[in-house]
């Protein structure tokens, strides 16, 4: 008992160098979403100024399918890496995306949008970064899948890559289509 | 060529480490008397051979060699000279490399100073830090080598990170690390009386004071980087609890009590197998806080570039140095024979409950930091844990280690009476009920609560260290000539505890005083505006244009006035920086002891006619690091006393004189 | 790759001179200004590194120090502000864990620490004064003890 007394400062030890280790595997700027299964929250964008054609984004148009909705600007370097994959997502893989354009310039946005393709089904404009705070944006690209209820069910952070899309992306939006 | 030369010393130094390590183990267990000494010269050669690697990486920053890729990233030609000096440290590389400079320096002084140690006992401590030395440079040969080369050479350099270029943060590593690497020794010693199987009041007389310079040292660097903090971030705040801040305040905690264990130790010969774990366990905490700032496991402001490679070896190391010790500790420790009796109401009582409060403090604090890095493995969700927190938990364990810290010294060895200690202390009792009259009249009501307890808790931990002082040389009892003589002849190590007790007065008055009374204008100033603030009156004279070396500024200039007479004219700037395009902040301080006027120039507004001024009243806050100081200069003076020279144990020893134990 | 991209795409203030809130956020209503900065104090910068929203000079710090400062305004009580933010963020922005299951060991942690060690404190000194008693020491009188006080001190 005593002998065991002395043991533990070694077992502890133990157990804290594990947990070093297992830490690497860890990233600690991966904080997960608050919102997951709950109801998207509920708001109206206007259109990105110049770019009337959609009409803005608003809760009741994620309603009834299965969406992807998009986190993105113009001044995101990350955000032009993944634009071929939402671009292919949604013109080729059947998923409708919508966008929401994060605190950017309306002439840089449309810029952006005619040089790089504009794969949105609608996109709203967030000056104040105030709807984006409701979904619980803290960086873009953010990406959130909604399902038919209008419920965000996953949350990319990051750049989406070809590799989220088909092993993870794809699977949920089929699986969600039939439930 | 020179840095090549550093770099074969690097790999000469790694091999004159094993034989610091191998033979004198095989000696020491073998009685063997000529294999134990080859510890004294390796230990002094290896030192030798750091220092000329140390000093070819100088060179090399010096002389702004930019074939070497540490230049490169680090350096910059017209970077001041001042800076590209402490550049070498100021980087991972090379600040593993000032690591093992203070290693091998503490290594060489034992080989040259510890003549009298017991023979095997000093081969095996020598060994024992040969080992270290043996991880560390494997370590920064295989992972960090400062001396690799690019070719063909750049131009010029990166730069230093520029908040690095500053006085007060280019001197700041040195005193950590030496902190940090001095408890190796306490940690060497430790590791070798296990071997021993052996711990004696002579063990820890020698281990005291490398314990004590470590300590020393320490605070010195966690009050230097406060104190840069303080000024250099542009809002006066002075500790965050940031991972890498906590990382250098668990050694710092766990040092404090292995200080006051091995008092127990050496007068008492008591509570031994604790000691020796508190030095194992201080020594990991510096390992671990190396861990932390390098790994990138934890996120902190402070973290250097970060390499999981790095991370995992010196994961290895931590493993092998703490989990090798403490299995050795689990084996060895029970037989180590108990000591000297004492009633739970003694000094050693005292002691006791010192190092149960320290031990939670550190406890607490490696909680709070590790959490959720245990949470988030375990996948049970993410949190935060930040200064709110450790406010909650940290200083209710804090305040009655104070309380305890001055009543203790009144207690006499083996048993003593409370009641009678707390009677002589009612000169600090009536510090206490002045300390609270005077602050809940200043606050008139309107303050904070915190600063009542705060204003009696500094009260009484400075009063009442002076008072036990006074106590000692019998002042106003005894003639006064007598008091001085008795002073005079007072241990060091009593002047150097009275010092270090009252100097933490010192620091709670200034961390009370900011926290609670601090005043703060956030405004958009024209070049003629005036703001108010805490009863001084700040004009916004001009902003003129400053090319310094490596950057340009804008220096604002303000003048300070109360009631109409002057005060001070004060003259922050905003640096930017044109290498790493970054902008500082050098906030302008007029200290008047009493408080300190804080002027920070920030960005421009919008149209460019104004600027954002940031002028805080920080009442008292000087006193934070006077008493940081106080502290270390009480380790200093303790230091310094007889017992501790060179020497000294032994010859008690053959005059046949005990030790200072009462006998049984 | 992930990693590296958002630390240099989002949290371009690693360890910048936080010069954080500006005098355009404040409060007109200096108790609910001081009330603004309390609560700011709590959140966590989630670009940042272990920076409070109040510390820090991120964009996103400074939106939400705004956040906060609307919702006030509207006559949210200082509870009602932490929780319309941690509905959003989760516990993560709170720097102050709340109190539940999972950090239970963070909360009591510390304490159950110190009730352990004062346990095993008090076990050991009263083992040790079982060995006192049985090594037969008489307690000293008050005059024998003042006489070794007084040694004592004389010998440190």
């Amino acid at each position: 008992m005593r002998r065991l007394l002395y043991l533990l400062p070694f077992l502890l030890f133990i157990g804290v160098g594990v947990a070093f280790y297992l830490g690497f595997e860890r990233d600690p700027r991966d904080i997960p979403s608050a919102l997951i299964d709950k109801p998207a929250p509920v708001f109206d964008l206007p259109p990105v100024p110049g770019q009337p054609a959609t009409g803005g984004l608003s809760s009741a148009k994620l309603a009834g399918d299965v969406t992807l909705v998009n986190v993105f600007a113009s001044w995101c370097i990350p955000c032009k890496a993944e634009h071929p994959v939402i671009t292919r997502l949604s013109r080729e893989q059947g998923v409708p995306v919508y966008g929401i354009n994060y605190k950017d310039k309306p002439e840089d946005a449309l810029t952006w949008l005619s040089r790089n393709g504009n794969p949105y089904a609608a996109i709203g404009a967030d000056q104040d970064g105030r709807v984006s705070i409701d979904w619980g944006v803290y960086g873009v690209p953010e990406s959130y899948l909604i399902d038919r209820q209008g419920r965000i069910r996953f949350k990319h952070v990051g750049p989406l890559t070809p590799q989220v899309v088909e092993e993870q992306i794809l699977p949920m939006v089929k699986h969600l289509r039939q439930g | 060529m020179i840095p090549e030369l550093g770099h074969y010393a690097l790999v000469l130094a790694l091999f004159v480490a094993l034989v610091q390590t191998v033979p004198p183990l095989v000696g020491a267990a073998t009685r063997n008397a000529a294999w134990m000494n080859v510890a004294v010269p390796a230990a002094i050669a290896q030192m030798l051979l750091v220092l000329i690697a140390y000093g070819a990486l100088t060179w090399a920053h010096v002389v702004s060699d930019f074939s070497v890729l540490n230049v490169v990233q680090n350096s910059h030609s017209l970077k001041p000279m001042l800076y590209k000096v402490s550049g070498v440290w100021g980087n991972h590389e090379g600040s593993m490399i000032l690591w093992i400079v203070m290693l091998t320096v503490f290594g060489a002084a034992v080989a040259v100073f510890g003549r009298n140690l017991p023979p095997t006992l000093k081969a095996r401590v020598l060994a024992v830090q040969g080992l270290i030395g043996i991880g560390f440079l494997l370590f920064i040969l295989m992972t960090s080598n400062p001396f690799i080369r690019v070719i063909p050479a750049p131009l010029d350099g990166n730069d230093l990170n520029p908040l690095l270029q500053d006085p007060g943060l280019a001197f700041h590593p040195p005193f950590l690390y030496a902190g940090y690497v001095g408890f190796s020794m306490a940690f060497s010693f430790a590791v070798a009386a296990l071997i021993e199987g052996r711990v004696d009041p002579a063990w820890a007389r020698w281990v005291r004071p490398w314990t004590l310079a470590a300590w020393s040292t320490l605070t010195m660097g966690i009050a230097m980087g406060s104190w840069w903090a303080y000024y250099e971030l542009g809002w006066g705040g002075w500790w965050y609890w940031d991972p890498v801040e906590n990382a250098s305040f668990m050694p710092w905690l766990a040092g404090t009590a292995l200080l006051h264990s091995a008092i127990v130790v050496e007068k008492r010969d008591a509570l031994k197998s604790w000691t020796i774990l508190l030095s194992i366990v201080t020594f990991s905490l510096s390992l671990m806080g190396t861990f932390l700032v390098r790994s990138g496991i934890l996120t902190s402001v402070h973290a250097f570039a970060v390499d999981p490679k790095r991370g995992i070896f010196i994961l290895v190391l931590l493993a092998v140095a703490t989990g090798g010790s403490l299995l050795l500790y689990s084996l060895r420790a029970p037989a180590l024979k108990a000591g000297g009796l004492f009633a739970p109401i003694s000094r050693e009582g005292a002691l006791v409950l010192n190092n149960l409060l320290l031990s939670t403090a550190t406890a607490t604090v490696f909680i709070g930091t590790l959490y959720p890095l245990f949470l988030d493995i375990m996948k049970l969700g993410k949190v935060s844990v930040g200064a709110p927190f450790f406010n909650a938990t940290f200083v209710p364990v804090a305040i009655p280690v104070v309380i305890a810290m001055v009543v203790g010294p009144f207690l006499s060895w083996k048993r003593a009476d409370l009641g009678a200690a707390l009677t002589r202390l009612w000169v600090a009792g009536v510090a206490v009920v002045a300390a609270v009259a005077v602050t809940a009249y200043v606050q008139a009501g309107g303050g904070p609560l915190t600063a009542l307890v705060g204003m009696a808790l500094a009260a009484w931990a400075f009063v009442g260290s002076l008072v036990e002082f006074a106590e000692r040389i019998r002042l106003f009892r005894v003639p006064m000539a007598d008091s001085w003589n008795r002073a005079v002849h007072l241990p060091r190590s009593a002047w150097g505890m009275t010092i270090a007790h009252a100097s933490i007065g010192l620091s709670i008055l200034g961390m009370t005083g900011t926290s609670a009374w601090q005043t703060e204008s956030i405004t958009a100033m024209k070049p003629g505006d005036h703001t108010a603030v805490a009863g001084y009156e700040f004009r916004f004279d001009s902003v003129g244009l400053v090319d310094g070396p490596n950057f340009k500024a804008e220096r604002g200039v303000f003048t300070v006035t109360r009631d109409g007479k002057p005060v001070a004219t004060l003259e922050p700037e905003r640096r930017s920086y044109s290498t790493t395009r970054m902008t500082t902040t050098e906030s302008a301080i007029h200290t008047t002891v009493f408080s300190d006027l804080y002027v920070a120039l920030g960005d421009p507004t919008q149209n460019g006619s104004a600027w954002i001024v940031r002028i805080y009243h920080h009442p008292l806050v000087p006193w934070i690091w006077i008493g940081g100081v106080g502290m270390m200069l009480g380790g200093l003076v303790s230091l310094t006393d007889r017992r501790f020279r060179v020497g000294a144990p032994e010859r008690r020893r053959r005059q046949g004189k005990a030790a200072p134990l009462p006998a049984e | 790759m992930k990693r590296v991209l958002l630390a240099t795409l989002l949290a371009l203030s690693t360890l910048s001179p936080a010069l954080a809130v500006q005098p355009d956020e404040m409060l007109p209503d200096p108790a609910m200004e001081a009330r603004a900065r309390d609560i700011s104090q709590e959140l966590r910068c989630l670009v940042c590194q272990n920076q409070s929203i109040d510390d820090s000079n991120a964009p996103l710090a400074r939106d939400l120090r705004l956040l906060v400062r609307d919702r006030l305004k509207a006559g949210d009580s200082d509870d009602k502000v932490l929780a319309f933010v941690t509905d959003r963020y989760g516990d993560y922005v709170l720097l102050r864990p709340p109190f539940k299951a999972t950090t239970l060991v963070l909360w009591l942690g510390p304490f159950a620490i110190l009730l352990l060690g004062a346990i095993g404190t008090f076990l050991f000194l009263r083992g040790r004064r079982g060995v006192a008693a049985g090594a037969d020491t008489a307690p000293l009188s008050a005059d024998e003890r003042r006489r070794l006080d007084a040694l004592l001190r004389k010998d440190e």
